[in-house]
């Protein structure tokens, strides 16, 4: 998230004292809201909000078994909503509420001093509130890709709930918070490469290593049921990552506008890759593959969207489409986890390779807004991006690890054997998708 | 009085219809099938993932018919059905003992 808050433009504030002479001296001292940046961000709010609902849930859901289809979505709607409440009882409070380094205290828990008149930048708060909130839903709904087809309804949601708790919102303060001792070491991330996907990437790899594989993979035939689906998911996904990218300028200006251009520059770029990719080595393009490169392009082009310039965006839509590409069709069968629609292989992978392409196609010289102030070579730059990238993947491997380990042993993770054969609709939710 | 069981491919379905209809057969079934022969499966690709598809869909009509008409159908079937690429399908014949109408209790070949 940038942190930068544009001055109020003079001619806004003369036009304010025109109209509304009694309010122009109290305009010009306390920070005001400006209502074109506010129009924006309320839009930008509800296309986040369309990524996970109906979105990620579309595109994941088209790639289980057919009985496992409302699981998936189900698993989405009520991340959105748990993720919702808690955000309002503490988490915006954790993760913005304060100044600390490590986290934002609980200043605002409750949305305490959060009212009509809250004023953040030049957006109302009440909408950098819901806006950032977005962000919290999709970041461990996309976890969700790991452990598809086999992980029990209620652990789900308390895995979900303490995650966000003690992963999502600590690491949004340190990289976005003010305070947060990331952000303050120059590490580039426009509008969530390290925070959003490189974190539930992480998260994702060590879900399926601790859930284990669903029985039968790999050598049962678990095809993607409905890539319809799949395909009209990736394309609200990209939509609405214009909310995501765009919207995390948190104003409505020149870099927003870079950022809108830049995004839809890398995701062709990376769903042409990997489609080409795929054509070279297996002879025929195909539809999971140009969706799934999108969404690499997507996540890659993710902490670069306010630094790099429209060239740039195309080797890093590329860089990501490429390397994820070979993540989820090498690597997971080489090392044999069931990381069951790639939430790492593609957001985990491409997260990374975003995050430090930013650290080069940031600099001027390569036609990017310019390295942080603590860089002063793009050498130096990728190191800082490294180091954020590098403290992600510790903390949240290692703090995943033991939230899932201890609700292993309290409740356990996986439904039975049977249930999972039954297929989740059924067995969890007494329902299924299809009457056919 | 014979049996005619075919097995097609899908979509040479209507063109065996009309060449059915042509030399007078008066009504068919038919059952959506899955199944494999010379032909054997495909694979399919997801993500690296290769499966292997065992079984492909074919169309399997039958058709009740007195025993002078019989050869002229089957050649109509196996025309009309004919691309001659591997997975065609196959026509089986087999005796049938008994037809009745159940609308009015005709037997035998007035039943047909």
């Amino acid at each position: 998230m940038s942190k930068k808050y544009l001055p109020k433009p003079a001619w806004l504030a003369a036009a304010g004292m025109l109209a509304l002479p009694g309010l122009a001296f109290a305009q010009a001292n306390t920070p005001s809201v400006n209502a074109g940046n506010t129009a924006w961000m309320l839009t930008a709010t509800a296309l986040v909000l369309l990524m996970t609902i109906p979105g990620l849930a579309l595109f994941y859901g088209g790639m289980v078994r057919a009985k496992n289809t409302l699981s998936v979505l189900m698993q989405c709607f009520a991340i959105c909503c748990l993720v919702t409440l808690i955000w309002v009882l503490w988490g915006y409070s954790v993760a913005f509420g304060g100044q600390g380094a490590y986290w934002g205290g609980l200043s605002k828990a409750f949305m305490a001093g959060v009212g009509v008149d809250s004023v953040s930048g030049t957006i109302p708060e009440t909408v950098f509130s819901t806006f950032q909130l977005t962000f919290a839903i999709i970041t461990p709904a996309l976890i969700v890709g790991a452990f598809v087809e086999r992980m029990k309804f209620s652990a789900m949601l308390w895995f979900i709930g303490i995650w966000v708790t003690l992963v999502y919102f600590p690491i949004a303060h340190w990289v976005w918070g003010s305070g947060g001792w990331l952000g303050g070491d120059g590490v580039q991330d426009f509008a969530g490469g390290t925070v959003v996907h490189i974190n539930a990437g992480v998260a994702g790899l060590v879900c399926a290593l601790v859930l284990g594989k669903r029985s039968g993979f790999p050598r049962t035939m678990m095809r993607p049921h409905n890539l319809g689906y799949t395909l009209v998911g990736a394309s609200m996904l990209w939509v609405g990552w214009f909310g995501f990218n765009a919207g995390s300028e948190l104003a409505a200006d020149g870099v927003a506008g870079m950022a809108m251009l830049v995004t839809q520059i890398a995701t062709a770029a990376a769903a042409l890759t990997w489609m080409f990719v795929e054509w070279g080595s297996h002879g025929k393009p195909s539809v999971l593959g140009i969706c799934s490169g999108a969404v690499a392009g997507l996540v890659a082009i993710t902490p670069a969207s306010g630094y790099v310039g429209p060239m740039g965006a195309i080797v890093v839509g590329a860089g990501g489409g490429f390397f994820a590409y070979y993540a989820v069709t090498m690597l997971k069968t080489r090392l044999g986890y069931d990381d069951s629609l790639d939430a790492f292989g593609v957001h985990g992978v491409a997260g990374i390779v975003g995050a430090l392409l930013t650290g080069v196609f940031s600099s001027k010289s390569l036609g990017g807004a310019g390295l942080s102030d603590n860089a002063s070579s793009i050498i130096g730059q990728v190191g800082i991006q490294a180091l954020g990238v590098g403290v992600t993947i510790v903390y949240c491997g290692v703090v995943t690890l033991i939230i899932l380990k201890v609700l292993e042993a309290v409740m356990g993770l996986r439904v039975s054997p049977e249930d999972e054969n039954t297929g989740l609709d059924l067995a969890l939710h007494d329902e299924s998708a299809y009457d056919l | 009085m014979k049996l005619i069981a075919a097995v097609i491919k899908p979509f040479k379905l209507d063109e065996v219809r009309e060449a059915l209809s042509e030399v007078g057969v008066q009504g068919i079934t038919v059952t959506e099938v899955k199944g494999f022969g010379r032909q054997k499966g495909h694979t399919e690709l997801y993500r690296g993932a290769e499966y292997v598809v065992d079984f492909l869909p074919k169309v399997k009509i039958e058709i009740a018919i007195e025993d002078t008409n019989l050869e002229e159908a089957v050649e109509a079937i196996s025309k009309a059905a004919h691309t001659g690429k591997i997975g065609d399908g196959k026509i089986f014949v087999t005796e049938l003992e008994q037809a009745v109408r159940i609308r009015t209790g005709e037997t035998g070949e007035d039943a047909l």
